[in-house]
Order: C-alpha cells, then sequence, then structure tokens
C-alpha cells in the first residue's frame, strides 16, 4: 500500500465491508459483475443475487464484460468491482468506456496495492501510480477516492443519477476474500441471464 | 433479398448491382442475425467493413484497445440479451488463449469472431508470418468451431450458418477470412 501518496490519503477500508454496503443500496435488481478472485468472492460472500456475475478466470475484464451488460441495457444500473492488479491488465478499456460513456455504469476499484490472492506481491503500480487519476486521465472525469465508507455509500449514491460513467477508487486493506464462489460457469451465466430478464430457467 | 439491402447501406463503398462483396456479405448477415454490437481493433484488410459498419446506424461499432477486452464486452452484451461480434487480426486472435479457454467456453457464450488472416498468401513480414501458425493450433486444442473462407459464392452460407450455430449451441465460432477472400494484405512500401 502506498500510504504516503497524497492521492491516497484516504481511509484503508475493507473489500467485504464495502461489497455488503454496496448490495444493501441495490433494491431494483441492478447487475454486479465480480472480477477475478477476491472481488468475485466477497461479492458471493455479500450474498448471492440472480443479478450477480462471478468471473472465474480472464484476469481484467471486468470491466469490458460490465460495459458490454450496460450497453445492451441502458436503463438498468450496472456495477463493476474489479481490483487494482486486474485493471492495471486492462487501462485501455478505460478509454473505451469514456468513449462510450454509459451512463449506467459505476465502477469500483478495489486498490490494496498487492495481489493479494498469489501471495501479496506488491504491484507494479504500487508505489507510483494513482489509479483514480489514471482514470480521470483515460477521460472518465466522473472518478474519485472515496474517502472512507460514508463517502463510499455516497458516491454510489450518486452514480445511479449521474450523466456518465462513474469510476470509486477505495483504499483496502491486505485481507483476503470471505466466501468462495461455487465454480460453476454455465450456471452462473444462465442465473445471471435469468436475472437479467434475458431468459427463465430450465 | 440482401443485395437490395447492402445498395441502401449508405457507407457501403462498393454498390455493384452485379457482384457482392464480402464485406457487403458481413454486414448483411450479421444484421439478419441481429448482430448489433461490433468492437473491433483495426486492421488494414478490415477497413472497408469498419467503414461500412460505422455508417449504418443499425450497428454500435467502436474500436476496443485489446481484442479480449472486445471479448469481454460482448460476453457482457450477450448476457444483457444484445448480440455482438468481434473483428480483428491474426495477430489479435494470438492474444486470446486465456479469455477463450477461461470465459466463452467454459461459460457457453456464442462468441463470433472474424479474423482476418494475415501471415499467409504473400506475407511479407515473418512475424505475421510466424503468429499465423499458432492461430488453427490454438482453436484446435479448445475445439472450437472454425472455418476458413475463401470463396464469395460460398461466404454468406458459412457466415450465416456460423452465426446460428454459434447461438444455437452456446459455443464460440471464429471465421477466418483468407487473403483469397478478401486480396488480403500485400507489401506496398
Amino acid at each position: 500500500m502506498n500510504s504516503d501518496s497524497p492521492a491516497r490519503n484516504t481511509k484503508v477500508m475493507n473489500r467485504f465491508d464495502l461489497t455488503s454496503r454496496l448490495i444493501a443500496k441495490l433494491k431494483n435488481e441492478e447487475a454486479v459483475i465480480g472480477g477475478i478472485g477476491n472481488t468475485n468472492f466477497d461479492l458471493w460472500a455479500a450474498g448471492h443475487r440472480p443479478q450477480n456475475f462471478y468471473m472465474l478466470g480472464s484476469m481484467g475484464l471486468a470491466f469490458p464484460i460490465a460495459l458490454g451488460v450496460a450497453l445492451a441495457q441502458p436503463d438498468r444500473p450496472v456495477f463493476a468491482l474489479e481490483g487494482d492488479g486486474s485493471l492495471l491488465m486492462q487501462l485501455g478499456s478505460l478509454t473505451t468506456i469514456a468513449t462510450l460513456a454509459p451512463k449506467n455504469l459505476t465502477m469500483v476499484v478495489m486498490d490494496n496495492g498487492i495481489y493479494q490472492i498469489t501471495g501479496a506481491q506488491p504491484t507494479p503500480a504500487a508505489a507510483v501510480a494513482d489509479i483514480v487519476a489514471i482514470a480521470v486521465a483515460s477521460g472518465l472525469t466522473n472518478s474519485s477516492w472515496a474517502a472512507d465508507e460514508e463517502d463510499f455509500e455516497r458516491l454510489i449514491e450518486e452514480s445511479l443519477s449521474a450523466a456518465g460513467p462513474t469510476l470509486i477508487g477505495v483504499r483496502i486493506d491486505d485481507k483476503p476474500g470471505v466466501g468462495t464462489t461455487r465454480r460453476d460457469p454455465v450456471q452462473i451465466r444462465e442465473r445471471f441471464m435469468h436475472g437479467m430478464g434475458v431468459r427463465e430457467l430450465l | 433479398m440482401a443485395v437490395a439491402e447492402e445498395l441502401t447501406s449508405p457507407g457501403t463503398s462498393e454498390k455493384s448491382t452485379s457482384e457482392r462483396s464480402w464485406h457487403g456479405i458481413v454486414l448483411q448477415t450479421l444484421k439478419r442475425n441481429d448482430v448489433r454490437l461490433i468492437p473491433y481493433v483495426p486492421d488494414r484488410v478490415l477497413t472497408p467493413l469498419i467503414k461500412s459498419l460505422h455508417a449504418d446506424p443499425f450497428f454500435t461499432t467502436f474500436p476496443a484497445a485489446r481484442e479480449e477486452e472486445a471479448v469481454g464486452i460482448v460476453a457482457g452484451a450477450w448476457m444483457g440479451g444484445m448480440r455482438g461480434a468481434v473483428l480483428m487480426q491474426t495477430s489479435g486472435f494470438a492474444t486470446l488463449a486465456n479469455v477463450l479457454a477461461s470465459l466463452a467456453i467454459p461459460y457457453q457464450i456464442p462468441l463470433i469472431m472474424f479474423v482476418s488472416e494475415r501471415g499467409t498468401l504473400g506475407e511479407f513480414n515473418y512475424g505475421q508470418s510466424l503468429v499465423c501458425r499458432t492461430m488453427r493450433p490454438v482453436l484446435d486444442s479448445l475445439a472450437m468451431e472454425h472455418h476458413t473462407a475463401t470463396r464469395l459464392d460460398e461466404f454468406e452460407f458459412i457466415v450465416d450458418r456460423s452465426i446460428k450455430q454459434a447461438v444455437t449451441t452456446q459455443a464460440p465460432v471464429a471465421l477466418i477470412l483468407s487473403p483469397l477472400l478478401t486480396g488480403g494484405k500485400v507489401f506496398d512500401k
């Protein structure tokens, strides 16, 4: 964690707590895309809902997948939870999202500066880069760090009526995910499509 | 039917009444199958197709920074009820093994890919010819459906049937556009 950087002079929070706060706010079948590893583990642990999609591979694609859902269903709010290490794999996608600018897309970057799940190695960005500044420079002007849990909830609320896509950076601790997603890709996808109103379950 | 529609498409550059272009066939077949979302990483050979897709408001056509990003986008769109297809070059396909094996195939997503084939039949860049040799072994190792289109007279059949099969079997398909179909890219400077 780069706690010395003034850009990250925000409270160190917890992924599961923040994910639970987000889920508690969702009352209208909003979509939530969980990235690889801990982000989807904590999404699962926060309480499964048919509108959740859990990504079991394809590191870095939570935001692109969420963009696709947001474009397909412009009236449904779509949230995406991604780790800082994952986002580093697809920084270019921020420019794609900024260009298409779906107003129903809210991206949350869980930034602990480490690859927690592989042994807590620091990311190449940890000591030098500011992910929210990268997002702003990529054209996502509505990007900000959440100062604390209340600020996170406020930013989530604001994103629901934003004129463009929102990105929220949160500094988090080095704790692992709380739960373990059931790794059944077909069932995850089928239930998600059901949750999106696209198809009925058998 | 498709020819008449093609003539009314404002972006179609080759408006010959007697001859259909490969890119006109792609556009009309995508439209007929309600495939609307077209992220791409550009390629010289694909340029007339990309131009005509951009010019047609039926499609949402846009560049992505990487091919796997484009795959993620159409996967999400599919789950949200919108069909898409990704356009790329051979070297772009070479970046996709992970996303095919961890997203498209295990989640049973009908990913439709058009790959402009470089690296053969007149390639002038050794690296392109090498990367081309990795494409079919990757597709075969994942037992993925793929076809190499070489002839205009069978192209619509291949594209139309492949899209329908991808959707009904919930499995990805790669349509490789041979220089025999498109003319390919030749050494010019």
